[in-house]
């Protein structure tokens, strides 16, 4: 059984229809990447997940329904790094941490975790009183990722990562994500404009053109598809 | 000498009222995004509550506070779930014109309960002064000062130090971020409209107190004051509220002692829209108001 799966999932803003029924499956443990052009539904598919916009159609996560509100899909173990981070730019570094481990009650673990986090980063306990808002890009999308780390997500959905990022950060950003999902098993939805970063960091991956899901598949087979390599990978 | 110093702990006392109703707008503004024009009237009817209960129930004056400062958590948490959210969608001149007929609603309900005439609630203070010198400290100014510190303290501590504060100024700063980590985002916004009840309730039962005698129109003035208050600190910051609370009342006072011919009562309020209109000028966005540092 499929850790996530979306049934003709239907969503739209006011009378704008973004999604016209789509269905994908995600495995525990997997990463799954979403490509397409902008406009063709990838933001609104996270968002159908999380909650942050009304749809139709089934997602169960975890052999369940997912309820229909992002703080209750929080809940459920789904964290959702949004378009532009979501980082809480008026609180301090230190205390965009604490929110991502806002929905935990186990403080000794939680502990561990920033012990861990911050091992990893130092910067951001060297800086834990700066104004997030005052980070940088590649600053705060690291921030993001150790904020959502804090919450013990069961999946993580990342939308954009790589937006106005130099290529050195995101490939320092993405080696984080491949790190988590091979040594603690991970899983991951993202999104992303940079198809041939996504299908290397990605087991599978699948294609959407307005609102559809057009093609899926292994990413290394997806990366050979003469289609994807023309459209999305320019050679 | 001895007649500015009076003047300035005089000027303090009426500042903590202003400042702590001024706080309970900012409270709201940084929240929901609109000015409550209900504040002066929710603390209004608080202060009835609190009359009733001394009057009517014959209890003594600090349980009645305190279990008045707790309804008014209460009434504040209920007003945001039953008629703010559902509107939230509307937009915001929706919600300001909502806070204007809960106004006139609440002033309403005052005088149909309890009757518009003229009531007292006796300061647990009494009326008395110290002599330090030949200055005589009014106890009343002092002690109103002791109690918005004490409660704006309380506050500061908890939404600096605490989960809860923690969550709701999450809340306030993004609230589609904040749902994304679990965060129940009106469920926060409810709180932090029954936080702001209670301050305009302390703002209320200080001020009739420190009035002697009170009616359902009682908060009308004061409310005015805290506006200023507010703006003149810079609606945004919570130490701004309270720094021009108390600047203002001090600022007032020696106004009415000092200013050529003395300015009569009357006469204080223009007076004190001149100097925020005067302060406006100069500084816009208020003497703490700031912009918010982002990099994109």
């Amino acid at each position: 059984m499929p850790l996530l799966e979306l049934s003709e999932v239907h969503a739209r803003y006011g009378p704008v229809r973004a999604l016209h029924g789509v269905s994908l499956t995600l495995d525990e443990g997997e990463i799954v990447a979403l490509l397409g052009a902008n406009g063709a539904g990838k933001t609104t598919t996270l968002r159908a997940i999380s909650g942050m916009v009304a749809r139709d159609g089934t997602i169960v996560f975890d052999g369940e329904q997912l309820p229909r509100r992002a703080e209750t899909t929080a809940r459920r173990g789904i964290t959702h790094v949004p378009e532009g981070r979501g980082i809480l730019g008026e609180l301090t570094v230190w205390e965009n941490l604490k929110m991502g481990a806002y929905l935990r009650r186990d403080r000794k673990a939680i502990a561990q975790d920033f012990d861990q986090i911050t091992g990893e980063l130092p910067w951001l306990s060297q800086r834990r009183d700066q104004q997030a808002g005052t980070l940088s890009g590649g600053e705060q999308q690291m921030l993001a990722l150790a904020r959502a780390r804090l919450s013990r997500p069961r999946l993580l959905l990342l939308d954009e990562p790589s937006l106005g990022l130099a290529p050195i950060i995101v490939e320092q950003f993405f080696q984080v994500v491949r790190r988590l999902n091979v040594e603690q098993g991970l899983s991951v939805l993202i999104v992303e404009q940079n198809a041939n970063a996504a299908l290397d960091l990605s087991h599978r991956a699948y294609l959407l053109e307005v609102g559809k899901v057009v093609l899926g598949g292994a990413s290394a087979e997806l990366r050979e598809h003469e289609g994807v390599r023309k459209s999305y990978l320019g050679y | 000498m001895a007649n500015f110093i009076q003047q300035v702990v005089a000027g303090l006392g009426d500042g903590a009222i202003y400042a702590s109703l001024a706080l309970a707008l900012v409270l709201i503004y940084r929240a929901t995004h609109v000015i409550n024009f209900a504040q002066g009237e929710m603390g209004m009817f608080s202060t009835y509550i609190a009359w009733a209960l001394i009057t009517n129930h014959g209890w003594s004056y600090w349980p009645a506070f305190v279990f008045t400062l707790g309804l008014s958590f209460l009434g504040g948490f209920a007003i945001h779930e039953s008629v703010i959210r559902p509107l939230h969608r509307a937009g915001e001149l929706t919600v300001v014109m909502a806070t204007i007929a809960l106004l006139v609603i609440l002033n309403g309900l005052a005088s149909w309960i309890w009757q518009p005439d003229e009531k007292i609630l006796t300061s647990p203070f009494g009326g008395g002064t110290w002599s330090v010198g030949s200055i005589a400290i009014p106890q009343q100014s002092v002690y109103d000062l002791i109690i918005v510190l004490v409660c704006v303290t309380a506050l500061w501590l908890l939404f600096r130090y605490t989960k809860l504060g923690l969550a709701l100024r999450a809340s306030a700063v993004d609230p589609s971020a904040s749902r994304l980590l679990g965060v129940r985002v009106p469920w926060m916004l409810s709180i932090g409209w029954g936080f702001a009840a209670i301050l305009s309730a302390v703002a209320g039962m200080l001020a009739a107190s420190a009035q002697f005698i009170f009616t359902p129109g009682f908060m009308q003035v004061t409310i005015i004051y805290a506006f200023a208050a507010a703006i003149l600190g810079g609606l945004e910051s919570p130490v701004g509220a309270v720094i021009g609370g108390l600047l203002l009342g001090v600022t007032i006072n020696l106004l009415g002692t000092y200013f050529p011919g003395q300015i009569s009562p009357d006469l204080r309020l223009p007076a004190a829209l001149a100097l925020l209109l005067l302060v406006l000028v100069f500084r816009p966005s208020g003497l703490f108001g700031r912009t918010v540092v982002r990099r994109v």
